[in-house]
């Protein structure tokens, strides 16, 4: 009862997104960082002085910051600091037209599919290839609004006040090693910011992509939505199969004024040679709601727990995210919910699946402070194992220091049932076929919830991730 | 074995988890006949089915499943699918988050062994829901998940209309059905039957055999078929009860 998998997954992420273009660079630095590289960096960039400043205190807190002890520490200490390219800027500039992108630049993103993308169903794009935002662009009309959606240098550049009174005030840079890093070497990455009550219909996208060998990108996302904006943030990101790592480590800052509605998309799919460490934070004022879309497929190891501190009385905050970890792949995925304000209330929907030797962590924190009187929170973790060997943790922390609150917690572990598979290959369905059904049906949920040509292909991906599940 | 017989059991022996279920089944289903396979809780009525689709937990330790003149012991469940053979569930699966409709598109797939133009798909399935009485936004629910017994039982009648076997085997179809849901299913069978298709109803009760008249009737006792004979054979189970079908000493069977 077995079907020989018709294609490899390695040499079909090769094909799609996996390929390389030819390394063309107008700078790179040499491979390991020191204080001389951020001074660098922030030197080439003409950075304003707080920033430099800023850089190096990132720099100290990282260098002096152990790994983390609690996480999959056989592979953060195999990260090679030293051999990362910190800085590599691809071209002399970004460009608001896709035919003045340099030609194998252009290229890789046409292969990608974003221009296409942009003109379907983009309200804005920017497309960050290495370092720096290569291709940026947002139609005219929210720009008459008001919109501002700039890749962050130059948004330091031109927005220096409104940058300076958000930057790293969500994730101060001692936040964590990773956050620590980005602050010292960021380049790249968005910057949004939607006026008052202005409801940006279409979503803003941003496309991130990996071209060198070891390389190290860094983007650095800051978005705040002003009072009862509306907005929905997309990014993904993809790289080439290289034999040895790159280290991909963002801080994504959101900030939702009163009764702002922001969404933040992710589908993480880069290729299985990329250290994924990830931080990302939001505030939600009195009303407002954020909600982090999460997807990770690809990577070799995801950490990642998106956040939300409800500071405003009946703020709400949403983490529904998928991970999809297969051999060779740790999935560390999760989410924090902090209740500071009476009447908030979160929801963590996380479904994982775990493939082969593939491993999967849930690691989630609810903290309630006093005084968030009538607070709820909904947890439900579900993992599935395709596997004898796969593998699924989960570490919830709830802390709770309000008696007035509702809290519920729900996680299940399952495997791909006997019954169902027989059910569905009973209809004609091939065992490689029923299971990458079922599979589709259990991230439901969450595919669901995407714009219709993400759900579709999200709904591909798993479908290649799935090739060779039998046998 | 005339060249109409569709399904050929010969004396089959069937285990399940080392236990032997199934011992000495033989029975023979013919294009254009209805067969009701009547038996007490435990005779091994369920085990043939799954047996039948190619259910990997059932071991065939002895004896022959011949479908369409063919042994069929080494096919998977798909291959069988799309040979002609259909399993009505007495308990059917649920697989949440896939809906109706994407099941079965990739069903008929399976069993046609291509695609089927979307157009052509959309029609099919309005003519049978239609027939059926389900509503059409039955295809957007996810199969089975939190369907009540008489949902569950429709969605078999619906993707057996759908597939449109050559062998409908249907597993106590019956069970857990109020009255006008036992009406409507026993329409959706009788409407399948023709004289290219073999039909064996899987059953413990009499009553659905009031909606359809079987050409033949067995009882399974034990394991193996006891008695066989025709519709007036469920009637007379129905007044003795299963306690008159005892297994028959071996000297006494040889007689059968």
């Amino acid at each position: 009862m077995t079907t020989k998998p018709q294609v490899n997954i390695n040499d079909e992420y090769e094909k799609l997104y996996g390929f390389h273009m030819p390394e063309h660079s107008v700078f790179k630095s040499e491979p390991g960082l020191d204080e001389d590289k951020v001074k660098q960096i922030s030197g080439m960039k003409g950075e304003p002085k707080w920033m430099l400043d800023f850089r190096l205190r990132g720099y100290r807190y990282f260098m002096n910051k152990p790994m983390p002890t609690w996480a999959n520490t056989a592979l953060l200490n195999s990260i090679k600091f030293d051999s990362i390219f910190y800085y590599l800027k691809p071209t002399t500039g970004q460009s608001d037209n896709w035919n003045e992108v340099p030609e194998e630049i252009k290229q890789t993103f046409d292969r990608l599919g974003i221009p296409e993308a942009e003109r379907k169903f983009l309200a804005g794009v920017s497309a960050q290839y290495e370092s720096e935002s290569v291709y940026h662009s947002m139609r005219d009309d929210l720009q008459k609004q008001g919109v501002i959606f700039l890749d962050m240098d130059t948004a330091l550049k031109e927005q220096p006040e409104i940058v300076k009174r958000y930057f790293g005030t969500v994730i101060p840079p001692a936040d964590n090693k990773f956050a620590a890093l980005n602050t010292s070497v960021w380049s790249g990455g968005s910057f949004i910011y939607v006026p008052k009550g202005v409801k940006v219909a279409m979503p803003l996208q941003a496309y991130f992509r990996i071209n060198a060998k070891n390389m190290g990108q860094f983007e650095r996302t800051l978005i705040i939505a002003d009072e009862g904006a509306e907005v929905t943030y997309i990014e993904g990101c993809t790289a080439p199969v290289y034999s040895s790592d790159s280290l991909h480590s963002a801080v994504v800052e959101l900030i939702a004024m009163p009764h702002a509605h922001l969404r933040y998309v992710t589908i993480q799919n880069w290729s299985k040679n990329v250290y994924n460490l990830v931080t990302k934070r939001a505030v939600a004022q009195e009303g407002a709601t954020v909600e982090w879309l999460d997807g990770n497929l690809g990577s070799k190891l995801t950490m990642k727990f998106p956040a939300v501190y409800m500071m405003g009385p009946g703020a709400r905050g949403e983490v529904l995210s998928v991970a999809f970890a297969n051999s060779g792949q740790h999935q560390d995925a999760g989410a924090k919910m902090i209740h500071a304000a009476p009447d908030t209330s979160s929801v963590i929907t996380s479904k994982s699946i775990s493939k082969g030797s593939g491993r999967t962590s849930y690691r989630g924190l609810v903290k309630v402070y006093p005084g968030s009187e009538n607070a709820k929170s909904t947890v439900r973790c579900d993992a599935l194992l395709l596997n004898e060997e796969s593998r699924s943790d989960t570490y919830p922390t709830l802390e709770i220091d309000e008696k007035r609150v509702q809290i519920g917690h729900e996680a299940t572990v399952s495997k791909i049932g006997d019954e169902q598979l027989f059910y569905a290959m009973s209809r004609g369905l091939t065992e490689q076929e029923a299971m990458s059904m079922i599979v589709n049906g259990f991230i439901e949920p969450f595919v669901k919830e995407l714009p219709l040509e993400y759900s579709v292909e999200l709904n591909r991906l798993v479908q290649l991730e799935m090739e060779g599940a039998v046998g | 074995m005339t060249n109409k017989s569709l399904l050929v059991v010969n004396d089959l022996h069937v285990s399940v988890e080392g236990k032997e279920i199934l011992k000495g089944l033989t029975l023979t289903v013919n294009a254009g006949e209805v067969h009701a396979l009547m038996g007490p809780n435990g005779s091994g009525k369920s085990t043939l089915s799954f047996c039948l689709m190619g259910h990997p937990k059932y071991h065939v330790t002895s004896g022959r499943i011949l479908y369409k003149g063919k042994d069929i012991a080494e096919l998977p469940p798909n291959k069988r699918a799309a040979s002609g053979i259909f399993l009505a569930f007495q308990y059917p699966t649920a697989i949440p988050g896939v809906t109706i409709a994407n099941f079965l598109r990739a069903a008929l797939r399976g069993v046609r062994g291509g695609d089927v133009p979307v157009k052509e798909f959309r029609q099919l399935i309005k003519t049978h829901l239609k027939s059926l009485g389900i509503s059409e936004s039955f295809m957007s629910r996810y199969v089975n998940d939190g369907f009540s017994g008489g949902e569950k039982k429709r969605l078999e009648i619906l993707q057996m209309a759908v597939l449109s076997p050559s062998l409908a085997v249907l597993d106590e179809t019956d069970s857990g059905l109020d009255i006008d849901a036992l009406k409507t299913v026993a329409a959706g069978i009788n409407a399948l039957r023709s004289p290219e298709r073999g039909i064996l109803l899987i059953t413990h009760y009499q009553r659905l055999l009031n909606y359809i008249t079987p050409d033949h009737v067995h009882v399974l006792v034990n394991g193996r078929v006891v008695r066989s004979g025709g519709p007036e054979l469920a009637h007379e189970l129905e007044a003795k009860g299963y306690e008159g079908f005892r297994e028959p000493e071996p000297v006494t069977s040889a007689a059968v």
